[in-house]
């Protein structure tokens, strides 16, 4: 219990520095908008998302409606269904029903990004540790960034912005190494990503990452399914 | 509008797409294809979330791909996550003072 615990706040220390950095960004955002560093801090707190958290400030700070509030949260955030979905097939039987309400709060794609990538299946103990060490990255980022943004060096700031991307591929490249299939998913998703971005750029950005992950993973699920031993 | 109105509806939909999977779904997925399908997901959403957003990721695209070429390297090595991306920021930190 103890253990798990400690062993998910270390596999979370990479998400926490990441989280810091990206967060320290949207702190400064907030602020631009007119929002408090205490309650950038809560809307940090309470969301424990970048994209959507962007998207939320840009309403708040239009004046826009409840319903328009709902629907952007809705595309830019329903990837964590699919993610809650996929986590849900390896939790621990540990895993009761009043943990799985307390550890949703911390399904963020660099948590279950992690979390999938364990051999082992997940204890709400290992989940819990790691999701406090990223909120707490998450939040002091946000706090530290709308209160005092424009103190670090553009240099330092701007390398930071990589940090998250890099413990993605640190994620995908060695199994994509290891299983031909996986390498198929992954140059699919990405193919279908830049399609996105470059031609169909009417989608928003939340709806391509979405339709270039499904549409990757049913391709890679109908040329390769997987057996039995290689899930876990 | 009272922005704690607004905060509560933002954190309240992103929890409840969170839980609602989470919390209800129980029983083990049969189809060979779903299963295969939510094993490569994963991947997939991290793959299409990076590329090629990693390349906007610094502010310049020269040293967004030398950063990029840095995690690359290491993780195909297998290093550790933390170890990658914290040498995928030094890479860019270091090549923006070379360019």
């Amino acid at each position: 219990m103890k253990k798990d615990f400690f062993r998910g706040a270390s596999h979370g220390i990479p998400i926490f520095l990441g989280y810091l950095s990206v967060s320290f960004g949207f702190g400064i955002l907030a602020v631009e908008s007119g929002i408090s560093p205490l309650i950038a801090s809560i809307i940090s707190a309470s969301n424990l998302t970048s994209a959507g958290q962007v998207a939320g400030v840009d309403i708040i700070r239009a004046g826009g409606t409840i319903i328009e509030m709902i629907l952007v949260q809705l595309v830019i955030n329903i990837r964590y269904s699919l993610m809650a979905l996929s986590l849900s097939q390896k939790l621990d039987p540990r895993f009761t029903t009043p943990h799985r309400f307390l550890a949703s709060y911390g399904i963020t794609d660099e948590i279950f990004a992690v979390c999938s990538a364990q051999k082992e299946r997940i204890t709400p103990a290992y989940m819990y540790g790691m999701i406090l060490i990223s909120a707490l990255g998450w939040v002091t980022g946000t706090a530290l960034g709308a209160a005092a943004g424009q103190l670090l060096p553009d240099a330092v700031s701007s390398a930071l912005g990589i940090v998250l991307y890099g413990m993605f591929l640190a994620i995908i490249i060695p199994p994509a190494r290891r299983q031909k299939s996986v390498l198929a998913v992954v140059a699919a998703a990405a193919g279908v990503s830049v399609l996105f971005r470059y031609v169909l750029t009417a989608v928003s950005p939340g709806f391509a990452v979405i339709i270039s992950a499904v549409a990757a993973s049913a391709l890679g699920a109908a040329l390769f399914p997987v057996k039995e031993e290689a899930e876990q | 509008m009272n922005i704690a109105v607004y905060i509560i509806v933002m954190a309240g939909v992103t929890y409840l797409i969170r839980a609602v999977p989470f919390v209800f779904f129980r029983r083990k997925i049969k189809s060979r294809f779903v299963r295969s399908f939510l094993y490569y997901i994963p991947y997939a959403v991290l793959s299409a979330m990076t590329i090629p957003a990693i390349f906007y990721s610094t502010g310049s695209k020269l040293t967004a791909a030398v950063g990029t070429l840095a995690a690359l390297l290491l993780s195909y090595f297998g290093l550790p996550l933390i170890a990658v991306a914290l040498a995928a920021a030094a890479a860019a930190f270091i090549a923006g003072f070379l360019i």
